[in-house]
């Protein structure tokens, strides 16, 4: 504030006796503006015919008919409507499965059992995605894996079922998958929540004759639900971010590329074809506008609820 | 806050209740370890007696092959040199950026505070997307280049904001008493604010140390080419060939002898291969677990 208020001469002024602290700033605003400011001129290429051995003034432009073109692309749309099917799952299986686990955690009695169960229930959030799907892949095999074997002593099964090369289960697995990964590590910021509700009110209920899972509910679930509206306000922003890496390991074996394939990985593809790399360019700023537009409408509606607003 | 009924007899719901919740947790900590558990068997069986299935907590036939198999080649041992190196060096210099342009961004008085870190803060949002990115990287020269690894992580916008958070904890009188004496910025820095930020550095480092290890979508994209390979990349690449489905010969082993070839399967070195990478993660996680989960919600907010 100040530095506005004060004459130009002052301004100056205070330039010259911070010059060390000026210029050592110097290489970090190049640097950013280089790596992350640089990169969104490259946008202007979903709007143009984009021939890499051109110069900038020499492409020729197109408008919007990339976005056109995408639109009228079944594949594409295949794609999309994969991405938002997987999105759903992951985020409705991750918040349920992350709150529920907060909350029993919550209830432990044992402290060491508590930390015990926390320190196994993060270390997945550690492990790459290439080695979740190592696991999984696993688990998995038609030859070897586990589940199969389990499913069958049990009689739930006749024949071993060959569950990654089965459309039907792939997004399953994926959503299932992220949960594996992710719960422990998601339901720190419940926890940390549910840590600064008022133990009078647990008091009050055990009063009113609340057992263990009514106080859960009645008390410690309306106690984090303003923590839940942020989350998932923040996460709706990237629905169409159903992430890439396990779709794109786990449906390398193509049998399943139908309903693996997830707008990240169309990019990733256009990357490889002539020309793709403007048809690639639209499809990644499809996305971005999605999840600002998205972000946009549920930070409205949670101040229109009284929640407090994220932006 | 239960102490009023702690030593009364528990009714019966209570115990109840107790022992659902505790079954529960035992669940999920199987449904945690018991994936690796079993790989880990796996890997060490016998690859072409692994086949035949049923193997659960412990190898049948107990076999060291699948590993010696993986370590075979020399692609590995370059794969993990390249995988260590870029690791250390992003930690050392993603910390030492971060926290040099913490300093400057927590000092009150600086002219362009409120720009810079808006400018910064920004560059979370900003995303222009894989192609773009890859042109940039291209026309940089950082493809296929072992640079790539290191120059676009050198700051990152999250780690500043942690660092900065706790410089702002720091008392001020100290650092203040050593500008009067007429120390410069960078001997401030380096001398007064570095040491006592060791504790949010050390959390910082690991983030770091985390992300570097586990990457492999750089080397995929942008550094494919072989002397490049890290770790996770090796990985990735056994991976997807054991999950073509029909390809029985690893095409890991390619230009190895037959015999040798047909004494593992895809699955085996996958297994293999997934413990070799995840061993340095699980070996140091106990350990530095407490600075892992040092997650302070409140500091992404000024």
């Amino acid at each position: 504030m100040n530095a506005i208020r004060i004459n130009r001469g002052g301004f100056l002024k205070r330039v010259r006796s911070q010059k060390e602290l000026v210029l050592l700033s110097v290489p970090f605003f190049i640097y950013f503006l280089i790596f992350s400011y640089a990169p969104l001129w490259g946008l202007t290429m979903a709007f143009q015919n984009y021939k890499p051995q051109l110069a900038f003034a020499e492409q020729q432009w197109v408008g919007l008919q990339h976005f056109k073109d995408l639109f009228s692309d079944e594949k594409f749309m295949r794609v999309l409507g994969n991405t938002i099917g997987m999105s759903l799952i992951n985020l409705i299986l991750s918040f349920v499965s992350a709150i529920a686990f907060a909350l029993f955690l919550n209830e432990l009695k044992s402290r060491r059992f508590k930390r015990f169960t926390q320190t196994i229930s993060y270390m997945p959030h550690f492990l790459s995605w290439i080695i979740v799907c190592g696991l999984v892949a696993n688990i998995l095999s038609m030859d070897s894996g586990i589940l199969n074997e389990i499913l069958m002593k049990l009689g739930l099964i006749q024949d071993k079922v060959h569950f990654l090369g089965d459309p039907k289960y792939f997004w399953w697995i994926v959503g299932l998958s992220n949960v594996w990964k992710s719960m422990g590590w998601n339901s720190i910021i419940y926890l940390a929540a549910i840590t600064s509700i008022d133990p009078a009110l647990y008091d009050a209920a055990s009063i009113d004759g609340c057992g263990r899972f009514k106080r859960m509910w009645h008390v410690t679930l309306p106690g984090i639900k303003s923590t839940i509206i942020i989350l998932l306000i923040m996460n709706a922003g990237w629905i169409l971010n159903a992430g890439f890496e396990v779709q794109y390991i786990l449906g390398s074996s193509g049998l399943v590329l139908d309903v693996s394939e997830t707008i990240d990985i169309f990019v990733l593809k256009s990357l490889g074809k002539a020309g793709g790399f403007s048809v690639g360019t639209a499809a990644g700023l499809f996305k971005t506008l999605v999840s600002v537009v998205i972000l946009t409408m549920c930070n409205f509606i949670a101040g229109k609820l009284g929640e407090e607003k994220l932006i | 806050m239960r102490k009023p009924i702690g030593r009364m007899r528990k009714p019966i719901g209570t115990v109840i209740a107790d022992c659902i919740i505790v079954f529960f947790m035992l669940i999920i900590i199987i449904v945690m370890i018991y994936p690796i558990w079993n790989t880990l068997a796996v890997s060490l069986n016998e690859a072409r007696d692994s086949i035949k299935g049923s193997i659960y907590l412990f190898p049948r036939e107990f076999s060291l092959f699948n590993y010696q198999s993986i370590f075979k080649t020399d692609k590995i041992f370059k794969a993990l040199l390249v995988s260590v190196a870029r690791t250390v060096i992003t930690v050392f210099l993603n910390v030492f950026c971060s926290a040099l342009l913490a300093y400057i961004l927590s000092r009150k008085d600086f002219v362009f505070r409120k720009f810079l870190t808006t400018f910064m803060v920004l560059t979370m949002y900003l995303n222009a997307g894989l192609i773009p990115q890859f042109a940039l990287y291209r026309n940089l020269g950082l493809y296929n280049n072992f640079l790539v690894y290191i120059v676009p992580s050198l700051v990152g916008a999250f780690n500043v904001i942690v660092i900065r958070t706790y410089i702002n904890t720091l008392p001020v009188s100290l650092s203040e008493s050593a500008k009067i004496d007429g120390a410069s910025e960078l001997k401030v820095f380096f001398r007064i604010v570095l040491p006592m930020c060791m504790p949010v550095l050390a959390t910082v480092a690991l983030w770091v140390a985390v992300g570097a290890w586990n990457d492999w979508f750089t080397s995929f994209i942008f550094a494919p080419k072989q002397e490049l390979s890290t770790m996770q990349y090796e990985m990735m690449k056994i991976l997807s060939s054991s999950m073509q489905s029909g390809v029985r010969q690893p095409d890991y082993l390619a230009g190895q002898s037959g015999a040798l070839r047909s004494m593992v399967t895809p699955n085996s070195l996958r297994a293999a291969m997934t413990i070799v990478a995840t061993l340095p993660i699980l070996v140091v996680y106990p350990f530095l677990q407490k600075y892992f989960v040092t997650v302070n919600i409140g500091s992404v907010k000024e």
